[in-house]
């Protein structure tokens, strides 16, 4: 999409397509975009990302098929397909821990991002689109849990469903509207799942954006300076397709891991439950992909306090580009920042364990108590926004940065790169 | 090479496995303070199965015991005798034509339409039937039960944080048959008070295959037979993994050495 | 990738070709090995299948009468035939029909080795595009022109052994797989 076409049709019928549709030079260009020569495995999960996308499309297509979106069906329906259904075994794993897999890959895309600054000019509406390509996954994830029609569905569904109840005012009727009812219930769960069904496709025409803006801007790389010249790059394919085709193999088998061995590692045994409005869990988590948001919501005692800090912990990755004051892109040259970042790398762990936890129980005994987990969250829930604004603006001004190389194709044979 | 093999392999596995530091304390949390024992059990770890007669007795448990209270709402006759289930026959690949589940399934009563006269009538079970409801609803359920309603069992093992040590940690964790107000006191049951009467009892019924039926051997038995009925799948789901693993790894070291020799004459 | 690396001084293919193809082979396996499932999932479910067989207790027809049973989520005709509608049928000239069929060969012999010509078993479904077909006793205008079952779909007349005779319907009307499994109940599929 950038820089002239490199595709020679050879043949007439090829050059009579080319001259009505050229949707084959379309393909050669974009399989042949430029890209920086030194880009790590970190730079793989992109690529993973979108097989997560498609694994999760296929497989949820199929699971449409046979699951039933009624409050007195859906449970029985879930289990019918694990049992009955052929392959069903497989394929409904598949699609839960798929999710988890989703965002797992999604969040060290993000981290990646943060760390080489990949947000910088002139890539913030890359950034941009990619949060919210993050937000709407959230939304696909959390509709999606609620579909099995257990305890930890209903539950969580309800919470999270309940923060719109929090909005001064129009709270009570928005979340009426929302639910279409005076609980969570059938009118809701239909909604939830065409609802599921419908945001994919939404991701799927945020990533085409996306991709676009990347091949209009051009990859960031792990040093964070421009490509100069045409030996800082080489094409995508099969340089890049190669690699990231690796990358994707050895995620594909952690993912079989989870899928074939562990395939309730990352679920609750509750959900095994078929949801009961009468009885509420003693102990309601999210999914782990939500727990460091679920310790922010927790941290302040506050109904509305909460949800605003949760929503805002999202809303300050949307204007991170113009909060990290920076002239240099990567962290590799930001010899104090970059420690900052781990540590906030550390907190969002931290907050993570935290949201697993309940609020009052002793996360760290000092003496005869110590410290609850309320306390740990909020310490770091601070940080998690001091990290954003004032750390970020502050060091772009103050630090003294390491000095940049020449371009990339000195870095590489340095060995710098 | 073997250096780049171990940078990619460090790379995404190392983060991925970030995962299961969340996810454990997530599932410890819901535990409380009652003690669960580890049990030994055939179908743990990456090649565990079930063990056949096992399940079989298991079989005869529920039938004998739990049955009169407890339903298996996801499970029906002709899954006994699916492949990997507790009376599957290679001669019958298809359960529904079992004798010994058409037997089992004529064991039971289940509710029919009359097609004469439209009127709900008891009829005896087919394979294809599912196991019935054991109390028609959950109040009459609670009802009958001390206002405790049996939870259904055939999904009570993956249901519960602590999965078969659990269930097999309560069915022996009584201590005395005395009840407080028809509560029993149980060291596994979250809170330590139950409404369930201790099931089991030494010699309760007399196993078909001539295992002496103590409580224990019985709670292990029935525990067993659970354990497939919550995850019938899971022996061929872990053949399929074995394969998978297999092919991806023969297939990650094929690309990884395409990927070399793409990059051959490329510094970097 | 110049052509001196594709083959060595032999004119073989090298070590770099044997990867390629080693790979681009094993994902074409993946990839066929993935979709299977993908595929296969779509085919009638354990519950389904195993819902698929129904007993038929023949004792409650009486001369004359049809009975009408779900199976498969099609109808099953079960129609005790008259003395005469049994001889209509034999009286056909098999080499003339469409499909040829004696009248024989559409039943099954009963527990003891006996066709029991009286009780015709068919699938109700028109063999054209899968409408249900009329051909209630005592209403000749429902029975088509040979006095067995008409669709009025598209006119497709059979007689009364249940074999197409005219209109668009290529095949006679299906015996599902059935055996008899007392003297007066039937197992069908």
């Amino acid at each position: 999409m950038s820089g002239h076409s490199t595709y020679e049709p050879k043949y007439a019928a090829e050059r009579w397509l080319d001259k009505r549709l050229p949707i084959v030079r379309f393909g050669v260009d974009f399989m042949g975009f430029p890209s920086p020569r030194n880009l790590n495995y970190w730079y793989a999960f992109g690529g993973i990302l979108t097989l997560c996308l498609m694994a999760q499309i296929i497989t949820g297509i199929i699971l449409a098929m046979h699951y039933t979106p009624d409050v007195d069906l859906a449970f029985d329906s879930v289990q019918r397909i694990r049992r009955d259904v052929p392959f069903g075994w497989l394929l409904q794993p598949m699609h839960a821990v798929g999710a988890s897999m989703f965002f797992l890959a999604v969040y060290i895309h993000m981290f990646r991002g943060m760390f080489y600054g990949s947000y910088k000019n002139p890539r913030e509406l890359l950034w941009i689109i990619g949060c919210l390509i993050y937000l709407v996954m959230m939304a696909t994830g959390f509709l999606g849990y609620t579909l099995p029609w257990g305890q930890m569905s209903f539950w969580g569904a309800t919470v999270i469903t309940g923060f719109f109840g929090a909005i001064p005012v129009v709270g009570e009727s928005l979340q009426q509207w929302l639910l279409g009812g005076y609980s969570i219930g059938n009118p809701t769960l239909q909604r939830f799942f065409s609802l599921h069904y419908l945001l994919p496709f939404i991701i799927c025409a945020l990533v085409g954006l996306h991709v676009w803006a990347v091949h209009h801007v051009g990859q960031n790389n792990p040093i964070g300076i421009e490509p100069k010249s045409k030996s800082d790059t080489l094409p995508f394919h099969p340089f890049y397709t190669m690699k990231d085709a690796f990358a994707i193999a050895v995620f594909l088998l952690i993912f079989a891991l989870f899928v074939f061995y562990l395939p309730d590692a990352l679920g609750h045994a509750d959900n095994y439950q078929r949801a009961n409005p009468m009885v509420t869990p003693p102990h309601i988590v999210p999914e782990w992909y939500f727990l460091p948001f679920y310790a922010i919501l927790r941290a302040v005692p506050d109904k509305l306090m909460g949800i605003m800090l949760m929503f805002g912990a999202i809303a300050v990755l949307f204007v991170l580009p113009w909060l990290d004051t920076a002239k240099v892109r990567s962290m590799r040259f930001r010899p104090i920042t970059r420690w900052f970042f781990i540590i906030f790398l550390v907190m969002g762990f931290i907050l993570g364990w935290c949201g697993a936890n309940s609020p009052d129980d002793i996360a760290i005994p000092i003496g005869e108590h110590g410290m609850s987990f309320k306390w740990v969250s909020r310490i770091a829930t601070l940080y998690y926004f001091a990290y954003f604004f004032p750390i970020l603006p502050i060091m772009g001004w103050i630090e003294k940065t390491k000095p940049l190389p020449d371009s990339i194709t000195k870095a590489v044979l340095s060995g710098d790169a | 090479m073997l250096k780049t093999i171990t940078k990619a392999f460090a790379t995404v596995a190392i983060a991925s496995t970030s995962l299961f530091a969340i996810s454990i304390p997530a599932k410890a949390a819901g535990g409380g303070e009652h003690k669960i024992e580890k049990q030994n059990w055939g179908f743990n770890g990456p090649f565990g199965t079930y063990n056949r007669p096992a399940m079989q007795r298991g079989y005869q448990v529920y039938k004998e015991v739990c049955s009169s209270c407890h339903a298996l709402e996801h499970l029906s006759f002709r899954h006994l005798g699916d492949k990997g289930g507790p009376f599957y026959d290679a001669e019958f690949p298809n359960p529904n034509d079992n004798p010994v589940v058409k037997a089992f399934a004529k064991d039971w009563t289940v509710e029919r339409i009359d097609q004469d006269s439209g009127d709900p009538m008891d009829d005896t079970g087919i394979p294809a039937d599912k196991f019935p409801d054991i109390f028609p609803n959950a109040i009459a359920a609670a009802a009958s039960n001390g206002g405790a309603v049996p939870p259904d069992l055939s999904i009570i093992i993956p249901a519960r944080t602590g999965g078969a040590d659990y269930i097999f940690a309560l069915l022996t964790g009584y201590d005395s048959d005395e009840s407080h107000d028809g509560v029993y006191h149980n060291a596994a049951f979250p809170g330590g008070a139950i409404k369930m009467a201790p099931p089991l009892f030494d010699d309760l019924i007399e196993y078909a295959d001539g295992t002496k039926a103590t409580s224990e051997q019985m709670a292990r038995d029935v525990t067993e037979f659970l354990a497939w009925s919550g995850d019938p799948k899971m022996e061929v789901r872990k053949t399929v993994g074995f394969a998978t693993f297999l092919f991806l790894f023969i297939f990650a070291l094929l690309l990884f050495m395409t990927y070399k020799e793409v990059w051959k004459d490329v510094e970097h | 990738m110049s052509d001196t690396d594709k083959f060595d001084e032999n004119g073989e293919p090298t070590r770099r070709d044997f990867i390629y193809i080693a790979t681009a082979a094993t994902a074409a396996v993946g990839a066929g090995a993935f979709a299977w499932p993908l595929v296969t999932q779509m085919s009638a479910a354990a519950d389904t299948r195993a819902a698929g067989s129904i007993e038929i207790d023949l004792s409650k027809i009486s001369e004359g009468q049809q009975l009408k049973v779900l199976w498969r989520g099609k109808p099953v005709f079960v129609r005790f035939r008259t003395q005469a509608e049994i001889d209509a049928a034999d009286a056909v000239d098999v080499a003339s029909l469409r499909d040829p069929q004696t009248d024989d060969d559409r039943f099954v012999p009963n527990t003891s080795g006996v066709i029991d010509k009286r009780l015709l078993v068919m699938v109700g479904v028109c063999t054209h595009f899968g409408c249900i077909p009329v051909g209630e006793q005592g209403k000749i205008d429902a029975q088509g022109k040979f006095g067995g079952w008409y669709c009025p779909c598209h006119g497709s007349h059979y007689d009364t052994s249940g074999r197409i005779r005219q209109g668009p319907a290529p095949l006679n009307l299906p015996i599902p797989e059935y055996t008899y499994i007392s003297d007066t109940v039937i197992k069908v599929g």
